[in-house]
């Protein structure tokens, strides 16, 4: 029995190796993604809007049909990097994309960058790759780290608020937010505090808040944390006397679900909105409802942008992929437009795009969506693009 | 760094305190009793509260919501002991530790796929604002009700503990489980019983905090390690010492936050006191049991004579 399987196996392996694939008969796409766990919310957020930009192609990307490999990093970077490996070594991607978390891809992506594969990042843009260690193979369709807190420091400063109180874990994605927000804030800080990763109670912060009398308040805490704060700080009757703002993705679809009525008259600041009205948009938010019965986060929108990339580099080189020099020319030069409008590379590969202030209210049907108030930064880049040697 | 700061921060810790309470009480009693380590007792917790919020949902009604949801979470937590961790009593702590963590992950993806990674639960229209408690002192009329109950959870209990049959054998099981074997109690039941009754006190717990944490898939694992800290210092298998315990790592932790940053910058340089005062508030609930195990290592109430 034993010995008629190895026979089998063998045969089909002598099979497999007498007929090579035929060249660029399909595109073949690595996806990593956090899918399980509790920020599992963001990686599927980020799966669906991939698949739906596939599906509404009929199952090709830039022509060619479509072979999607999805794996879950659990949250771990050691799981991603192994999986990068898989699929860069053993199953030849032509595409690497749909990483969530910033450590969790900065541990995966050398894996890719010394295959000379793409890697589109569907979300994570830390600022390193940014600047001085920027890389050919390395793409955003997302937004730099920094963006949103610069444009909400911005904001606070266009709005007038004099006293502002910053809030930020204790860790180093927490400083660089703050230090972001502050880089385009012209007021005064009232004060500045670093709270405990996935802390849970913030009554004694609240507390501080009172009786520091702000009128605005700025926090950056991700996922459960802001969930617990907000719900927090509007139980404690704070919501009153100050303004609460946090980064787009503290405040989309993912935190709204949750928290609901105590988030309406947040504001936040994202280059990407449910109703910003571009066409792609219009088209993307109504068939995502459709297939996935809820609203995309902003999340869903960046992937969704991600295969619109893939999708143009692909046709611009009629399907030709295993030319790798040329697949990272195409991607460099696609013009596409977006979710959010016409899609424009900086030299170092991050986007510069439009970042808008967005408010959270109820739209025609009584759902709580954020709405685009107004424009806060034109075709804005990032800080570190001068550091970075390509051109 | 006014009176009314203090008094409101003092609050906060009570509060927090509380609810360390429910979720410690429960587990100081599997521990103490069955000598069974549940790393999922957080799980119920998370059940509790996303079954709170259906309920809740359901009735139209946060109280009836959340009554019902305490008798539902002690029928999944007996469920759960006699379906899978009665098997577990006789092996060694590392079996249980590591068939009770694959509990979580399991629990967790089950909780998933029947309500999806998260569920709204707000408190009632009524007590969703502040309350003015003093001149110039805003306080959450939610926060106070969260005292109130756990205030009347720690009586109640107190009185079943030491007052009732099934508390004597409670007792009895916790401080020489042989013995009281040896005695004729019918262990299988007793055990059975104050699993469910763990769980229900984590209901209450999990409903109470929803309208103010987030009710989502993973958040019984950070409060775990609170209620571990708890347990550890108050003394394993002691509900006075899990009393005491809670409302000391409430208060430690809440005033620590709180007023440690500010103490520092008195004399200290703002940089400095700015990087080591929040590392300093979060680790001085460790640095109390780190105390704790190293002058008395069976905890401040030892439940074994």
């Amino acid at each position: 029995m034993k010995r008629q399987f190895i026979t089998a196996a063998a045969v089909a392996v002598a099979i497999a190796a007498a007929f090579p694939a035929a060249a660029a008969d399909k595109l073949k796409i690595g996806f990593i993604s956090t899918l399980s766990g509790p920020s599992a919310a963001l990686g599927i957020d980020i799966r669906d809007g991939f698949n739906l930009a596939i599906k509404l192609n009929g199952g090709k990307l830039g022509g060619l049909p479509v072979d999607l490999l999805v794996g879950d990093d659990q949250f771990k970077p050691e799981v991603a990097k192994q999986l990068a490996e898989k699929y860069v070594r053993l199953d030849k991607v032509d595409l690497l994309t749909g990483m969530v978390f910033s450590n969790i891809m900065l541990a995966a992506v050398p894996e890719a960058f010394n295959a000379k594969v793409p890697y589109i990042s569907p979300n994570a843009a830390p600022s390193p790759l940014a600047g001085k260690q920027c890389n050919p193979w390395f793409f955003v369709t997302s937004w730099p780290n920094d963006a949103y807190h610069e444009a909400a420091g911005k904001n606070a400063s266009d709005k007038g608020y004099k006293n502002t109180y910053l809030i930020a874990p204790n860790y180093q994605a927490g400083k660089d937010s703050l230090a972001g927000f502050k880089r385009f804030y012209k007021g005064k800080i009232a004060d500045e505090v670093y709270t405990k990763l996935g802390q849970l109670d913030y009554s004694a912060e609240l507390a501080q808040i009172r009786a520091a009398k702000p009128d605005a308040l700025y926090i950056f805490l991700p996922g459960g944390m802001g969930i617990n704060f907000i719900k927090q700080f509007v139980g404690a009757g704070l919501s009153k006397d100050i303004q609460l703002m946090t980064p787009g993705f503290g405040s989309d679809q993912d935190v709204i679900r949750p928290v609901g009525d105590a988030m309406l008259g947040l504001f936040d600041t994202a280059h990407w909105a449910l109703d910003l009205d571009t066409p792609v948009n219009r088209k993307f938010v109504a068939e995502f409802e459709k297939e996935y019965k809820r609203l995309p986060a902003m999340f869903a929108a960046q992937a969704f942008d991600a295969a619109l990339m893939i999708d143009t580099a692909v046709k611009a080189l009629k399907g030709k992929v295993e030319d790798k020099e040329a697949l990272r020319k195409a991607l460099k030069s696609a013009k596409f437009d977006s979710t959010h409008g016409p899609f424009k590379l900086n030299t170092n590969q991050y986007p510069i795009q439009n970042y808008y202030l967005r408010v959270v209210g109820k739209d025609a049907q009584g759902r709580l969506v954020n709405k685009t108030l107004a424009t806060v930064f034109k075709d804005h880049g990032d800080a570190y693009v001068q550091d970075c040697p390509m051109k | 760094m006014s009176l009314i700061l203090i008094l409101e921060q003092s609050l906060n810790g009570l509060q927090f305190g509380l609810m360390l309470f429910l979720l410690a009480a429960g587990l100081t009693l599997v521990f103490g009793i069955m000598d069974m380590i549940n790393l999922a007792h957080g799980s119920l917790y998370m059940v509790g509260a996303f079954l709170a919020a259906t309920l809740v949902q359901a009735t139209g009604s946060f109280t009836l919501g959340v009554l019902l949801s305490i008798p539902a979470t002690a029928a999944v937590g007996m469920l759960l002991e006699v379906s899978v961790l009665r098997t577990l009593y006789a092996r060694d702590h590392l079996s249980q530790v590591l068939a009770t963590f694959a509990l979580i992950l399991i629990i967790n993806e089950l909780v998933r796929m029947i309500w999806g990674s998260d569920m709204p639960l707000s408190a009632p229209g009524a007590l969703a604002g502040p309350v003015q408690l003093l001149p110039g002192m805003p306080y959450s009329a939610y926060r106070l009700l969260i005292i109130g109950v756990g205030l009347a959870v720690a009586v109640l209990l107190y009185f079943v503990v030491t007052k009732t049959r099934i508390g004597m054998l409670v007792r009895a099981g916790a401080s020489n489980r042989e013995m009281a074997m040896a005695m004729g109690v019918d262990i299988k039941r007793l055990f059975t019983l104050v699993f469910g009754f763990g769980a229900a006190l984590c209901a209450i717990a999990g409903a109470m905090l929803g309208p103010i944490l987030a009710v989502q898939v993973g958040m019984g694992e950070n409060i775990l390690i609170l209620a571990f800290v708890v347990i550890v210092i108050g003394g394993i298998g002691s509900i006075r010492g899990a009393l005491v315990g809670a409302i000391l790592v409430g208060m430690v932790d809440t005033l620590g936050r709180a007023f440690i940053p500010q103490i520092l910058r008195e004399f200290l340089t703002p940089a400095f006191a700015g990087a080591i005062g929040p590392a300093l508030a979060s680790i001085l609930i460790y640095l109390i049991m780190a105390g704790v195990l190293f002058w008395r290592p069976q905890g401040l109430f030892p439940a074994r004579g």
